[in-house]
This record gives structure tokens, C-alpha cells and sequence, in this order.
């Protein structure tokens, strides 16, 4: 005979389980429980020391952002592989134009070379519904070697002070330009998602493409507007390695695409949209920054860097599957 | 609604229709697949702009060419399950790209559901505005959608079988909601092919039969036999007539079902199947029929109740060990689940067989010819070129190449899950002959339909699900009219 408390007991504590949303806080697990580890297994290494900490943030400011801008691609079931190739060709366009214009023709020509890269991504999938894992992994290619082309291979220096001191070179007082960066993004990103038609609308659009065009949602104009805004994004974090590392260089960003994409779906967003986690998203950003920097403090060489990072997303990503 | 013409190219859907729908009234709008019913409906919608004719609102004549003039107007339709964004919450589907902004300028959700709970309030249920669509069952999808056509001022409401995938204490819940609308002023137009649901909330009637208004008239002064003598018509002496197949009496039991169950449609399905004998499945859409014969073939498991083939008890975990017993599925969607639609004629009419087509460890062409030869001519699938894709074909031809693909299986019970949708009339007689050629070899044919005219032509049974349950057994001889077994499948027969 079972007490009625003793048989309300073990269904509160499975209800509470399957009430638990695994997919939208596994990265919040996840990145504890890594942090924790590397706390106490590297504190000699100086992993905890403030410096550690604002190196972390600096070096995932570029992901951070181009991410936040993702999580809207990625919330509309589309994707965009071209980020870190167009952030490379952003970072020399930029530095050309500065030491040959000045400052603000620099600044204007990077982030225009961004939003006609992304106005071309999203104009094709828009009004030619070619799928944009096609387009943006055409456009990788082509970003990257136009890149290339243009600076004959060469690295541009930036001699602009100004410019660098903005971009990611320097820091507000005791702040990082960097982590101000990364927090606009962010705060941007997350007021357009939660608070805005536009947001509405994205979501819709990845939700049920159907559903989203009877109710009146232009969905091919959405799909073109998130398109334009990942190439904006990305080529702000373009200009922020050019100010960072003080010069343009068309190997900048490269690889970053999958390292964003890792951030938005380990941060919750779903690959089959209707989703979007911006907070998850910066947070999953954080988390591939963190093990980057875990793993180098820890002294493995790149190539088991990059295995350990490997299995580590696997993980992530298959937890937050488990229903 | 004046006049209302619409064709298609050539071919005209709607030839002059008229419909009066009065604020406040339930109008039923009734016909057979193909008579025009939804065609009509998207026209009001606005997905199909009209060819000719005119359309009043309230004495004022609107065009209605797109979805934004519909809402205009004050139609909401409710859809079945199209016009929800499943990840987004209740709140937020209700107000779908007319988001309540605070003074800021920005969404203000706290705002939108609080609205949505006054909306529900008035309605009389309870809704959680904040929780996830995919979150909530289907009732409450569909009230869901009803709170947003209201939400948009609706004035006319459309709903295309509402309760098709509702249960029955669900069915009560949502007349007593359309008794609420109306008596709001809110006219409702209410699409549907159960006589019992039409007589318990319709105020009037419109039939429509190829593209015409038959019948007008207050539901009250019809019966259901007048209402369905109206959607059915006058047939045409056609070629579906039965042909006695003189089933030798002794023939033995190849299936046996005892009260099969399965999820929340299936309750307790009990018939047997005999070798050599078409058994037909007759019944309206949630009657079960469909999920019972993915529980014969092996697709879903059944809950309660057991199977037995040559009287021996099988348990089907896979549908490959129901193929492997002798039993072929032919599915209802066949674009869906019957065909790889890109591939060619020959590599669908393979897919099922490619061990038949092998030489050594390899495909053989010699043999994949030949076996699409064979069945091309044997089936008399019209194709020019059978190694084109199988989408290029008409409906028919691609229905003749499932029933080819599955026939040449050589199963000894064929499932046919509405074969004929969507088939013109020439192939649904040819496919008809398939399958009474197909059982006069000793094998057993379950054809499920909803057309009864095949239905009452190809079966030496018939079989009428309700609910849920195998509810009556009619031998072919007991069956004299379309009519009768209508009334039947319907419930209002004794």
C-alpha cells in the first residue's frame, strides 16, 4: 500500500524532468559545467584572472556578432555559410579604403561590401529560391578569393588610430571596445527578435512558410532582409579583425561560418527554424571561446584542439536533442 | 455571393453560383469531391480571384483578389491546421503581423495576451495565452484560429470540416461555440460531409453539384435522404457496375481481425478477409479506416486486439515483416507516400524488388528493362518514356504504376487506401479491373473509399466503419442503392 505522497512524489520529480526544456538550456549546462572544470583544473595556468577573462570576450566578439545576426538566418530555416568570408573581404576592403580615403570612406566601403554580398545571398534565394546553402556556400568561395585577388595575397596594413581605437583595437576607460561591441549586438539582436514585428515575422516565416504567407508575411522579403543583415554583420566583424590585429587580411574569418553556426544551434536556435535564442546564441559563442582558450591554456597543439572541440559540440548538440 | 463564375483555363469550376449568407446564421455548404465546395471557398479567401459575378458585403460590392482584401471584407477562414506557427505561443499566433506595440513602439506581449484572454473569456474557454501552439491538441488549435479571425473583426466565418479531426466531446464543445458566434451576429459558413453535424447546427443549406447550386433551402424542412439525393444526383449510367464474382463458399479465412485498437481513432475494428474476395471499407474521414490499414500493414502497432493470417496470430513490428507475410499497402497520398515522384517509371517499379533485379552484386539493366517492360504492358501504363520521371505522368498513369509496383510484390492481400483520388474516370475502370483480376487469383483485396459508386461496383462486401469500430457488415446483395448505404455510413439508418 503507497501513500498518496510517496505516489505523487516520483510523477512530480519526472514531470518536472520532462517539463525541463533539454534544447534551450543544455548550452547553460554545458558552459558551467566546462568553466567549472577548466576552473579548477587550469587556475594555475591564470585561467581565472580578469585578464583571462577580457582575452575570452575580445576573442569571441567577432563570433559573438556575426552569430546574433545568424540566429535570424537560422530562425527563418535558412543558413548562411558565407560569414567568414565575407568578414575577410570586409577586413581588407576597409583597410584599402582607409589608408587611400580616410576613416569614414574605410568604414562606409567595408560595410557596403558586406550588404552587397549579403543583398546578392539574399536576392537569390529570395527571388530565385535557389536554397541558400547553395548560394552562401557559392559565395564563400567567391568572397574569399575576390579577397584574395584584390590584395594580391598581401596583408593591408591599417595606420588609422582612430580607427583602431574604435574597431576592437582599444578600450572605452576600463572596458574593452570589444565587450561594448559585443553587448550592442547583442542588446540589438535581442530587442529585434522579442520585441519587434520583424522579429515576429522571422519567426513565423521559419516556423510555417505557409501559414506565416496566408496570414500577409511576406516571407521572401524576410528571407532577403535576414540575408542582408548576416552580411552587415559580418563584415562589422571583418573590420573589428582589421582593428583588432591592425590590418586587413583576406585569411581573416576563414572557418568562422562553422564556429557561428556551432554558437546558434548549441545556443538553441533550431536548425528547422521557428526558433531563435538570441541570449543562447551569445552564450554558445562564449562557450566555443571558452574552450578555445581552456584547451590552449591546457598547452594541447591545434590539431588535438581541434579534436577535443569537435567531440565536445557533438556532445552539446546531441544533449540538447534528448527529449 | 452573385453569379460566381471560375475557371480554370478552359475548364469551368463554379458556373454561376448564387449564395446568400445571412449575419448570424449557420449555412452549411455541402457537395461532393470536386463539386466546387473549396474552390468556392478560396474565392472568397482570396487565394483565387473570380472569373466572373459579384460579391456583396453588407450591400457593398468588394473585390476580393488577395488574402488582405478578404480580411478586409470580414471573412476569417479556419483552416484545419495550416495557419499556425506551431513554435510561436498562443498570443503571438493570434496577433501574427498585427503585433500589439506599446508606447515605445515595441512589442508589448503582456498586452497581446491579455487581449487574447478577453477574446477567450468571451468565447467561454480556457486558453493559456502564453503557452506554445505545438504544445496544445487539436481542438484547441482550432480554437485558436477562431480567436484570430475574431481577433481581425471577422464578420463571416468559414470553416472547412471543422470537426474532422476533433473527438466527440471536442464536436459538442464546438457547437456550443458556433451557437455563441452566432448569436454575436457572426454568420458562419460550415463545410461538411456529416448529415448529422449539418441537421444539428446548419440554419440552411447550400448543395453544390459540378460547379451548380442544386439545392437552396432551410435545413429544418430536409431530410437527410433529400439532402443526399441532392449532393449524389442522378447518375449517369456509367461503367462501375458490379459484376457477381461467384466467390466459391468454402473459400478459407486469409485475414482475421479481432477488435484491433490503435491511438485515439482506432476503438475495435473486428472482419474477416477471405481468399479471392474484395472486401470494401466504407466510412466518413476519422472513421478509421486509414489507421486501421496501417495497423494490417505493419505501419503502426495496434494497442489492443490481435491479427491472424491462415488463422495463425502474427504481430507486425515493421512493415517490411507485414510485406514479408503477403500484405501490400497502397497509401492514400500517393505523390507522398506511394512514389519517389523524380524518379522514373522504371526505378519506382523497382524499388520494392531489387533483389528480383539483381545479377550477382549488382543491379542488371537487362533485367530492370525487362521487368519495366513487362509491368508497363501488363498494367497498361501509358508512358512514353518509362525511363522519364514519374511526376511527368497524369494522376492516373501514376496511380497505375503504385498498383503495378505492389501487385508485382505478388502479395497475397492488397490494402488500397482510396486508389482512385484524384483519377479519371477512364483509369479508375481500368484499375477497378486490376483488382478484380488481381483477387480472381485467389488473393484478397481491402479497398477503402470514399466514392461509393467504385465502392459498391468492385466489393463482394462491404465493410462500414463509425467511430472508430467496424460498425456494420453488408453483403453486396443486401446494398440497393448509393443512397441506402449513404444513410448507413451516416448513421441514420436503423
Amino acid at each position: 500500500m503507497s501513500s498518496p505522497t510517496t505516489a505523487t512524489r516520483p510523477s512530480l520529480i519526472s514531470q518536472a524532468l520532462t517539463r525541463f526544456d533539454w534544447r534551450s538550456n543544455v548550452i547553460y549546462i554545458a558552459f558551467v559545467v566546462v568553466f567549472i572544470l577548466f576552473a579548477i583544473f587550469l587556475s594555475s595556468d591564470g585561467f581565472l584572472s580578469t585578464n583571462n577573462m577580457l582575452n575570452i570576450v575580445r576573442q569571441t566578439a567577432t563570433i559573438s556578432i556575426m552569430a546574433v545576426a545568424m540566429t535570424f538566418v537560422i530562425a527563418t530555416a535558412e543558413i548562411d555559410l558565407s560569414v567568414g568570408s565575407i568578414a575577410g573581404l570586409a577586413s581588407v576592403v576597409t583597410a584599402m579604403a582607409t589608408t587611400q580615403w580616410g576613416l569614414v570612406p574605410g568604414i562606409i566601403a567595408g560595410l557596403l561590401s558586406g550588404a552587397a554580398i549579403g543583398a546578392i545571398n539574399g536576392g537569390l534565394v529570395a527571388l530565385l529560391k535557389v536554397p541558400s546553402f547553395l548560394v552562401t556556400l557559392g559565395m564563400l568561395g567567391l568572397a574569399a578569393g575576390l579577397a584574395q585577388w584584390i590584395t594580391s595575397s598581401a596583408p593591408q596594413p591599417i595606420g588609422n588610430p582612430l580607427y583602431v581605437q574604435i574597431f576592437g583595437g582599444g578600450d572605452f576607460g576600463p572596458i574593452p571596445g570589444l565587450l561594448v561591441w559585443t553587448v550592442v549586438a547583442v542588446a540589438i539582436g535581442w530587442i529585434a527578435m522579442n520585441r519587434t514585428s520583424f522579429g515576429r515575422r522571422v519567426l513565423a516565416t521559419g516556423g510555417n512558410p505557409t501559414a506565416a504567407a496566408y496570414t500577409g508575411i511576406r516571407t521572401a522579403r524576410i528571407k532577403f532582409t535576414v540575408l542582408l543583415l548576416s552580411g552587415i554583420a559580418a563584415a562589422i566583424a571583418g573590420m573589428l579583425y582589421a582593428g583588432r590585429l591592425e590590418s586587413g587580411r583576406f585569411q581573416w574569418g576563414q572557418g568562422d561560418e562553422l564556429t557561428v553556426i556551432a554558437a546558434v544551434i548549441l545556443g538553441g536556435t533550431s536548425l528547422f527554424g521557428g526558433r531563435g535564442a538570441i541570449i543562447g546564441t551569445l552564450v554558445g559563442s562564449l562557450f566555443m571561446g571558452l574552450i578555445n582558450n581552456g584547451l590552449i591554456l591546457a598547452g594541447l597543439d591545434v590539431a588535438q584542439q581541434s579534436v577535443v572541440r569537435g567531440a565536445i559540440i557533438i556532445a552539446a548538440v546531441a544533449l540538447s536533442r534528448k527529449k | 455571393m452573385r453569379g460566381i463564375v471560375k475557371s480554370f483555363g478552359p475548364v469551368e469550376v463554379l458556373k454561376s453560383v448564387d449564395m446568400d449568407i445571412v449575419a448570424g446564421e449557420v449555412h452549411a455548404l455541402a457537395g461532393e469531391n470536386g463539386a466546387g465546395k473549396s474552390t468556392l471557398m478560396k474565392v472568397l479567401q482570396g487565394v483565387h480571384p473570380i472569373t466572373s459575378g459579384t460579391i456583396e458585403v453588407a450591400g457593398q460590392p468588394v473585390a476580393i483578389r488577395t488574402t488582405a482584401d478578404a480580411e478586409r471584407a470580414g471573412i476569417g477562414m479556419v483552416f484545419q491546421e495550416f495557419s499556425l506557427i506551431p513554435s510561436m505561443t498562443v498570443a503571438q499566433n493570434i496577433f501574427l503581423n498585427r503585433e500589439v506595440r506599446g508606447k515605445s513602439g515595441l512589442v508589448d506581449d503582456r498586452a497581446a495576451e491579455k487581449a487574447a484572454r478577453e477574446i477567450f473569456d468571451g468565447l467561454g474557454v480556457t486558453i493559456d495565452p502564453k503557452a506554445r501552439v505545438e504544445t496544445l491538441g487539436t481542438a484547441y488549435w482550432q480554437l485558436v484560429e477562431i480567436a484570430k479571425a475574431l481577433a481581425k473583426n471577422a464578420s463571416v466565418l468559414v470553416m472547412d470540416e471543422p470537426t474532422a479531426s476533433l473527438a466527440k466531446h471536442e464536436v459538442e464543445n464546438l457547437f456550443e461555440l458556433i451557437d455563441k458566434l452566432k448569436s454575436r451576429g457572426i454568420a458562419i459558413v460550415y463545410i461538411s460531409h456529416r448529415m448529422d453535424e449539418i441537421r444539428r447546427v446548419a440554419d440552411r443549406i447550400t448543395v453544390l453539384r459540378d460547379g451548380r447550386v442544386v439545392l437552396a433551402a432551410g435545413v429544418a424542412q430536409l431530410t437527410a435522404a433529400e439532402i443526399i439525393e441532392a449532393i449524389i444526383g442522378r447518375r449517369l449510367a456509367s461503367d462501375l457496375v458490379y459484376r457477381d464474382r461467384q466467390l466459391p463458399a468454402d473459400a478459407p479465412i486469409l485475414l482475421e481481425a479481432t477488435n484491433i485498437g490503435s491511438g485515439r481513432v482506432l476503438k475495435s475494428v473486428s472482419l474477416t478477409i477471405r481468399a479471392g474476395e474484395i472486401v470494401g471499407l466504407a466510412g466518413l474521414m476519422g472513421s478509421g479506416r486509414t489507421e486501421f490499414a496501417r495497423v494490417v500493414a505493419g505501419m503502426d502497432r495496434p494497442t489492443r486486439g490481435t491479427l491472424s493470417i491462415d488463422g495463425k496470430l502474427v504481430r507486425f513490428n515493421t512493415p517490411i515483416a507485414a510485406q514479408q507475410a503477403g500484405i501490400a499497402l497502397i497509401p492514400e497520398d500517393r505523390r507522398d507516400q506511394g512514389l519517389v515522384l523524380d524518379h522514373s517509371v522504371s526505378d519506382n517499379l523497382a524499388l520494392p524488388v531489387l533483389d528480383r533485379v539483381k545479377s550477382g552484386a549488382f543491379l542488371s539493366m537487362t533485367k530492370l528493362r525487362e521487368l519495366t517492360n513487362q509491368l508497363v504492358t501488363r498494367f497498361g501504363v501509358k508512358v512514353a518514356d518509362p525511363y522519364a520521371p514519374v511526376s511527368r505522368l497524369s494522376g492516373g498513369n501514376q496511380q497505375k504504376v503504385v498498383v503495378a509496383k505492389w501487385i508485382n510484390t505478388r502479395p497475397r492481400l492488397l490494402v488500397m487506401d482510396e486508389p482512385t483520388s484524384g483519377v479519371d474516370i477512364g483509369t479508375k475502370t481500368e484499375i477497378l479491373d486490376i483488382v478484380r483480376e488481381f483477387a480472381s487469383e485467389g488473393n484478397a483485396v481491402l479497398f477503402i473509399s470514399s466514392e461509393l459508386p467504385e465502392l459498391l461496383a468492385v466489393a463482394d462486401r462491404i465493410i462500414v466503419f463509425r467511430e472508430g469500430r467496424s460498425d456494420r457488415e453488408l453483403p453486396r446483395d443486401e446494398v440497393t442503392s448509393e443512397e441506402q448505404l449513404q444513410l448507413i455510413i451516416q448513421g441514420e439508418a436503423a
